[in-house]
């Protein structure tokens, strides 16, 4: 591990194809230890105007947007939202399962590519990670925010009280709360696990405050053989358990629609069909964080590069298709059920006012990935995945948003279907959360090394380029 | 009434008796103090009335007929509504067999609203304000109930306890007929009665045994305790 890179010899006869390698894998392309230090170091120091703007203008719509609608909302009560009946959930709900969706970004390209041991994830985990906590922070507001009482919040929390009452267990909100709150947990020391040798780096370098606050959350790092065996013992349980976590909350998402008895929710595909999308959204949300950083941070260039896009194109390629597979599940066997209450619900759907949502999210979530991801040069393009990642997550979010309000327009009684529309305040608070993610993001991203550089410098010391004959391969060793 | 008959208070509404004149709603909200929330709010969708009359349209123009149903809380054996609160506030009395809301506990999650299959439940979207002179009649039995609280129809169960101490005091059974809710007490052609199921010779009992006797949406399981009555001989359809 300590060893240093051995030096390649560069024959002619091999230059370009050696050249070629170097150009295209990061992991092949070692730079000097100290040299990455300094280049991840310098892209967190790096605070530009640019920075500042961005940062000020995205805390001052999570202040007026999120908590100031917010708060409009707790002093007035709920009606000054778009929230009527039949539909007694809106988009509050909807961005709710969005978040937590997003929030399957970090756990499923950090946790499942480091189980499987694909080493393009190497440069990125850390952007991943760091939207699932972010992404949970900003669905974690949302059971709060759509609360009708949100003062007496803690009284679903189970703890002893003068009201002689425990929490309702069979109520799938409480569910949700104990599953959100372990993976909130659990994702948050996942997140600071990897980054300890990365804080210990950012302490050797820092000067003053910084350098006590690094050393403080370093935990006295040195970076020896034993504390790497530690250290990597402990990722690899992380990365193993919180896998089934992360199942467990989607399904559990999923749950508060199915376990009720509205025609529409009542599906028992909706577990794996909710985790699928959740990926989906998630996976195309980090090409778009990775987009982002690499076209406005120093130095990222060198560290995330065309192949990382082609390699989370091909993910969402399939979980596209398999996101299509669900969705066949749910709604065509609804259709061949023949259930005059869901035809109603599907009716809506296909046929009603608002069907341009309906078929906008089949153009997203499976024609635009279909016709463009099977094409390497756009799945090599930064902004051409930005793009569809974009419009990947205007789909999925139109999904929740059907589920959540096209279900409950649609009732048993037709006397009393409705409609919905997201009233101002609504669309405020949304605007809110998603400048609350971003303004964490941004932040986060001048505090903490978005690389992880020693896993970088790992996977480097185990990527060679060897001359077999004329031929030059890569050659990988098996690390732990 | 013996442990394993899970039935006590039950409604049958006739609806070949009911003319759909909305006295009902308007008793109900009385006595209740369900809040008035105004034309406006109540066709945007924020209105909180209890019980409302279904109205369907049977039959194409001219050969048409108005259908009326009074829908209030079924009072489920088998409630949706209950499994879901996560704080206990709508949950099955075992003394009266009714669905009991604790409006103290409500946090207003709206999760018992959606998964009633008879969109039974109200929520209070604002602190309502009852316009004069409304503000003056307030029942003094009845909690008003403030903004992000879920409500509905209770039996009139302020007027079932005090029928029931009555009775108490007296040392004596409640009478057939004792305890009417809002309801079945304003009814111009008498459609709601109410009773106790548990008792085979009360009137509500002999109404159920109807031929003409249904539950609605009686597929889901829910054991409704409010039985209609539908379709009789007197009526040509």
């Amino acid at each position: 591990m300590t060893a240093n890179i051995p030096a390649i010899p560069l024959g002619d006869a091999h230059h370009d194809a050696e050249a070629e390698y170097r150009e295209e894998h990061l992991m092949l392309d070692p730079r000097p230890r100290e040299e990455m230090n300094n280049m991840v170091l310098e892209s967190m120091r790096d605070k530009s105007l640019s920075f500042w703007v961005t940062a000020g203008v995205l805390g001052m719509l999570v202040a007026v947007a999120l908590f100031g609608a917010w708060g409009y909302m707790i002093a007035n009560g709920m009606g000054v939202t778009g929230i009527r009946r039949p539909v007694f959930w809106g988009v509050f709900i909807a961005n709710f399962v969005f978040w937590i969706g997003i929030s399957h970004a970090g756990t499923f390209v950090s946790a499942i590519l480091r189980v499987f041991k694909a080493e393009f994830r190497r440069p990125f985990t850390r952007a991943a990670e760091l939207m699932t906590t972010f992404g949970l922070a900003a669905a974690g507001l949302y059971p709060l925010i759509h609360l009708g009482r949100t003062w007496r919040f803690y009284w679903m929390i189970p703890y002893p009280n003068q009201r002689w009452l425990w929490p309702n267990f069979h109520s799938p909100l409480v569910w949700d709360m104990i599953a959100i709150t372990t993976y909130l947990l659990s994702s948050t020391m996942y997140l600071y696990l990897p980054l300890i040798p990365d804080l210990a780096m950012a302490r050797d370098h820092s000067e003053g405050w910084a350098k006590k606050i690094y050393g403080w959350l370093a935990m006295g790092w040195r970076g020896t053989e034993a504390e790497f065996r530690h250290l990597n013992t402990a990722i690899n349980i992380f990365a193993f358990a919180i896998i089934p976590v992360m199942f467990s909350v989607h399904t559990i998402v999923a749950w508060d629609f199915a376990v009720s008895k509205v025609v529409g929710w009542h599906s028992t595909v909706f577990g794996p069909y909710f985790v699928t999308g959740a990926i989906l959204s998630g996976v195309s949300a980090v090409t778009m964080v990775l987009a982002l950083i690499r076209g406005t941070m120093k130095n990222m260039k060198y560290f995330i590069r065309p192949e990382h896009f082609d390699a989370l194109g091909k993910l969402v390629l399939i979980f596209s298709m398999s996101w299509g597979y669900f969705f066949f599940n749910d709604f065509n066997l609804e259709w061949y059920g023949g259930e005059a209450a869901g035809h109603a619900v599907m009716e809506y759907h296909t046929k009603g006012p608002l069907a341009w949502i309906w078929y906008g999210m089949l153009i997203a979530n499976l024609v635009i990935p279909w016709a463009t991801l099977w094409n390497k040069n756009v799945r090599r393009n930064p902004w051409a995945m930005f793009v569809i990642g974009f419009i990947i997550n205007l789909g999925m979010y139109a999904e929740r948003y059907m589920i959540v309000t096209f279900v409950l327009s649609r009732g048993r009684m037709p006397f009393d279907w409705g409609w919905y529309k997201p009233s101002l305040v609504e669309l405020a608070i949304s605007l809110g959360s998603i400048a609350l993610f971003l303004f964490l993001y941004v932040v986060a991203s001048r505090l903490i090394p978005l690389v992880p550089v020693w896993e970088v410098q790992e996977g480097q010391l185990a990527h060679t380029l060897r001359k077999i004959g004329r031929a030059t391969v890569i050659s990988v060793s098996e690390l732990e | 009434m013996s442990e394993a008959a899970k039935e006590k208070w039950g409604m049958v509404i006739d609806l070949d008796a009911c003319d759909g004149c909305q006295a009902c709603v308007t008793a109900c909200s009385l006595e209740n103090n369900v809040a008035f929330a105004g034309e406006e709010s109540v066709a945007y969708g924020h209105g909180m009335h209890w019980l409302r009359i279904q109205r369907y349209w049977e039959g194409e123009y001219p050969n048409i007929t108005a259908r009326y149903r009074p829908v209030m809380c079924q009072q489920c054996g088998a409630a949706p509504c209950e499994p879901v609160c996560p704080v206990f506030a709508t949950y099955h009395s075992e003394a009266e067999q009714i669905n009991v809301q604790v409006y103290n506990r409500c946090i207003g999650t709206r999760y018992c609203a959606n998964n009633c299959p008879y969109e039974a439940r109200t929520f209070n979207w604002f602190d309502f304000e009852w316009p004069e002179p409304l503000n003056a009649q307030l029942n003094p039995d009845v909690t008003v109930r403030r903004r992000g609280i879920m409500e509905k129809c209770t039996f009139c169960i302020q007027r079932i306890r005090r029928a029931e101490e009555d009775a108490k005091a007296e040392g004596r059974e409640v009478a057939d007929g004792e305890v009417q809710p809002a309801c079945a007490q304003s009814c111009p052609t008498q459609a709601i009665v109410f009773g106790n199921l548990a008792d085979p010779k009360s009137k509500v009992s002999r109404l159920a045994r109807s031929a003409r006797a249904e539950k609605l949406l009686e597929d889901l399981g829910t054991e409704p305790k409010v039985i209609y009555l539908k379709g009789g001989s007197d009526r040509d359809r």
